[in-house]
Parts: C-alpha cells; structure tokens; sequence
C-alpha cells in the first residue's frame, strides 16, 4: 500500500477563500471604478482658476511679512476683548452647566415618560442641528452687535451638549441600582439626589469642564460674526488691513486656548 | 402576613411569566423558590413589591391590598419589605455606610436625604449591622471597592435597614463561589430567625435552598408544582419541577449536615470578620 502522496492530499482538501464584504466580482471592481470616475468628474467641475490660485502664494507670503513683527501696542482693547470672551465663556458654562440638569433628567428614557422625555430630546436634536455661527447670526439679528448674543450662542449650545451627555450616562446606568432604591421605597426627588447624582456627577462635571474649555474657543469664532469678543476685534482689525495687529489677536487666543485646555485637563484629572 | 391569591402576570410580549400563583405566608420562616431559568421565580418576587405590575390576582401584606395602592400608599409598602439582588446593586460610588442608609430612604424626608443627615438610632442600627454581618470598619469604605460576598452583606445589611416585615430575596449567590455563597445563606438565614421576618428567597442551586430553607416552593412555567418541607424534595419532585434527570447527586443527604449539631461550625462569625479583614 502506498500512501496519499502530497498532491492528492491536496487536491481532497477543502477549499477556502476569505469571505468579501461584495462576493460579485463584476460589483466589486464596478464599484471601485465608479468611485474613480466620481472623483474624477467631481475635481473638473469645481472650476478651479489655477492662475488665482498661482497668485495666492505670494499674496499669502505678502500677508505673512505685514503681520510681522506682531504689534500689541492696542494692548487695552486686546485685553478688553479677551475679557470678554472669557467673560461669555464662562456665563454661558455655568448657566448651561445649570440648566442641562433638568433637561438631561427629562431625556434620560429610563426616568421619565415618554412625552416629557420626546420634548427635552427634542429640544437637544433641535440646537444641535444648526452651527455655532448660524445661531449667532441670527441672536445678533436679534439683539444687535455685542456680547450679549454671543453669551446666548455659546448658551444654547452647552445647554444641548452637557444634557445631551447627562441623558445618555443616565441612560447607561445599571438599571439594578435604581430598582434597588425603588424598591427601598424612596421617592422620585430621592432617587436622584442618592442614587443618580453620585453616579453621574463625575462624569457630569467633567463634561461640563470640557465645555468651558470649548466655550472659549467658540467664543473667539462667533465674535467675527459681531457677537462680541476678541472674535469681533479680530474680524475688524482684518477688514482694516492692520496684519500686524492680527497676527498679536491671534497669538493672544492661541495663548487662551492653551491656557483652557490646561486647566480643563488639570481639572478632570482631579476628578477622576 | 402575606397572603398571595391568583397571581398571574403576562408580559407585553405576550409571555406567560406567572399563571395563578397562590400561596400565603404565615409565619417567619425562610422560604426557598426553586423552578428553571423562566419558570417566573424573579417576576414572582417583583410582582410582590410591584417593580414589575401583575395582570390580575390579589396581594395581603397584613390586611393591606398591595395592588390597590397609589404611589404614595405603594413607597410606604415597598419600605415594609426588604429586597436582596443577585447583583448587590449597591450604588456603586456611595460608601458602605450611604447605602445601607438608603435602607432608611422611605422613612426621611428629601432634605435629610440630600444633607446625608440621618438620625442617630439609624446610625447606630448601621454600625450595629455592620458588626453582625463581619464588615467592622468598612463604613466608609467605597461600595465598589468591595469583593462580591462583601457587597452581598452589604445587600443584606441594607435590606435589614429597613426592618422589613418581609425579605424578598432574589438569587442572592448566583454570583458568588460555592463558600461565599454558603457564608451568605448562613447570614441571611440568621438574621432572618433572630429578627423573626419572613423570607421568600429564589434560589436555582437546589442544595443550598435544601439546607438552608424551612419551606420549598417548586415553580415551573410559571406554576407551582411543589409545595412542601425540604425533607419532602425527592427525585420525583426535582423531576416535576426541572423535568427528566438523574438526580442522586444533587439531593441532600440529610444525615450529613444534620447529625452533628454540636460540631462548632468552621465558618462562623468571627472566622467571616478575620477573612474579610485579610
């Protein structure tokens, strides 16, 4: 008896291949092309003007030499415009801090009934669909140039950030723990102040720490639409052509950054 | 004392937990829960104290209708009655000492709940419970820094808080090895003799419900189909209730554990506080 030599143990073996996401080959190659030629297609109809582009460069580096050396002689209304948006910053934090407890409450779907918990997801989806900009284009349709719709802005926004993310920690909470202190007979008032602020209180403030900290940043961009800030001084001395007092703006917000985002992460680090 | 009288609950997925349950309670003794996975031994339990809402039947709790009750009626009916978890749900970040205080939340008002300001002689009633259940020291210990058998004492204790007229206790070892589980049936047994409240305890290790109860109730598809001493659980019964099996391994033998009643047990109290201190 001679044994299976190797090539008839091959051939018995059972085949595999690995599994495509698209099995059909004529698909899969279809699809790749059609993807290219989209590109492709997509490329030529943006009608680029590769002479204006050509001229940007130097324009660019022109922009670049009138910025320097950066000129912080306004010093005054630099500060005043800083201020002022950490000013913005910090009121729209905590008052949205504030009012994103009850409305993270309502829309956590395992505290509440579905109608009030329909309207305060509502409510989320809602401010969050339109863009920091937009809103702040229309609160200064509103109330005119100035701080006041900026604070309103960066409001809304932390209002529908923090909730949203108190809701959807809330949502995540062991159902256990609540059942337990149902069933010790505490109260509705109880059950949060016992049971669901010790457990998502960590989490909730750092949440809203990093709010503060995008706050600041935001701050500075919704100004250039006249709401207020260090934004709207940045916007004006750009239409004025003074670079050089740009260019010491945006040094002073790239410094205000930095300086939020230390501290935010110093201060979740405490938390933890 | 608890008098239960055609229970039946259908889920709104049209399951059929519980189907005419009735049994009554009338003395404290220890009463075990047996039945398979989906026989309806947890919605049994939380029928009773309305965390899950029957479909139809009548619950006394001493003359009160449980299922009549408005909201208000209902907390002060749910503070009567103790519950144990299979999972502890201790809330997780509050310390030793907080949760068995929530024992006491349906006693305070709002403002002593937020302040964390309880009476003295419920202070007193923690750290006397404490003691008993082997946990001296650990009052301020956080709940999720504990091992599994320490969270089930903890479990207990805070049911206990409540001096419940009634313990409902849902498979309060399943999560725990074969010792723990054992130190911790021993526990709840005890302080359910000395304190003289009645327990309904669903338990799926028949051996440990053999041991430790003075009554068995057998369910299955959401019936009874046994009720009786433990002494009477015999193959027949097992297979009734569980179907087809062999069962000589896993009925008790009685003559083991009960004939030598002076033998200082292994695992008593002050051997539970020096492992938990280790």
């Amino acid at each position: 008896m001679k044994t299976a030599s190797p090539v008839t143990h091959r051939r018995n073996a059972p085949q595999w291949n690995r599994i495509r996401t698209i099995e059909n080959p004529w698909a899969r190659h279809g699809l790749a092309l059609l993807t290219a030629a989209y590109l492709i297609w997509s490329v030529a109809t943006l009608e680029i003007n590769w002479a204006r582009v050509a001229e940007g460069f130097p324009r660019a580096f022109d922009i670049v030499l009138r910025m320097m050396p950066p000129d912080f002689s306004r010093w005054s209304l630099l500060f005043r415009g800083t201020l002022e948006s950490v000013q913005m910053a910090l009121a729209a934090s905590f008052f949205g801090m504030i009012l994103a407890v009850p409305v993270g409450i309502c829309g956590a779907s395992n505290l509440v009934p579905k109608p009030l918990y329909l309207a305060a997801r509502g409510f989320i989806i809602l401010s969050r669909t339109f863009h920091e900009i937009i809103v702040a284009i229309f609160f200064v349709k509103i109330f005119g140039f100035g701080p006041l719709a900026g604070v309103l802005t960066l409001f809304v926004s932390s209002i529908s950030y923090i909730s949203k993310m108190l809701a959807e920690d809330i949502e995540n909470m062991p159902p256990g723990q609540l059942e337990a202190i149902r069933a010790t007979g505490a109260s509705f008032p109880q059950l949060l102040v016992y049971c669901i602020s010790p457990q998502a209180l960590p989490r909730y403030l750092g949440v809203s720490i990093y709010r503060l900290d995008a706050n600041i940043r935001h701050s500075t961009v919704v100004g250039i639409v006249g709401a207020g800030g260090i934004g709207q001084v940045l916007a004006a001395s750009f239409s004025r052509y003074d670079y050089d007092f740009s260019l010491a703006i945006l040094l002073t917000i790239i410094s205000l950054v930095f300086v939020g985002e230390f501290f935010s992460n110093w201060v979740r680090n405490q938390l933890r | 004392m608890l008098k239960i009288s055609d229970l039946s609950k259908v889920y709104p997925t049209g399951t059929i937990a519980l189907k005419n349950i009735s049994f009554t309670v009338d003395d404290p003794k220890v009463i075990a829960v047996i039945g398979p996975s989906g026989a309806g031994k947890s919605t049994l339990i939380r029928c009773i104290n309305r965390l899950v809402e029957p479909t139809s039947g009548k619950i006394l709790l001493d003359e009160v209708d449980v299922l009549a009750l408005g909201r208000r009626d209902l907390r002060k009916v749910r503070r009567r009655m103790g519950m144990i978890f299979q999972e502890y749900n201790l809330v997780e970040r509050l310390t030793v000492m907080e949760n068995l205080l929530s024992g006491r939340l349906g006693y305070v008002g709002f403002w002593r709940t937020y302040r964390r300001k309880f009476p003295p002689e419920d202070v007193a009633a923690a750290f006397a419970l404490l003691e008993r259940v082997g946990l001296s020291g650990y009052h301020n210990t956080r709940a999720d820094a504990l091992s599994g058998g320490e969270r089930q004492r903890v479990g207990i204790s805070r049911a206990l808080m409540q001096k419940p007229d009634l313990l409902l206790v849902d498979e309060p070892t399943a999560s725990l090895d074969p010792k723990t589980s054992r130190q911790i049936m021993r526990i709840l047994v005890e302080l359910a003799h000395e304190r003289g409240t009645p327990a309904l305890v669903n338990l799926h290790d028949v051996g440990l419900a053999q041991s430790f109860s003075d009554r068995m109730i057998g369910l299955r598809g959401g019936e009874i189909v046994f009720d009786g001493p433990p002494e009477r659980v015999n193959a027949q019964v097992l297979t009734e209730i569980y179907g087809e099996e062999d069962w000589s391994t896993t009925i008790r033998k009685v003559e083991d554990e009960t004939g030598k009643p002076d033998k200082p047990h292994p695992e008593s109290k002050d051997s539970l506080l020096r492992e938990s201190l280790a």
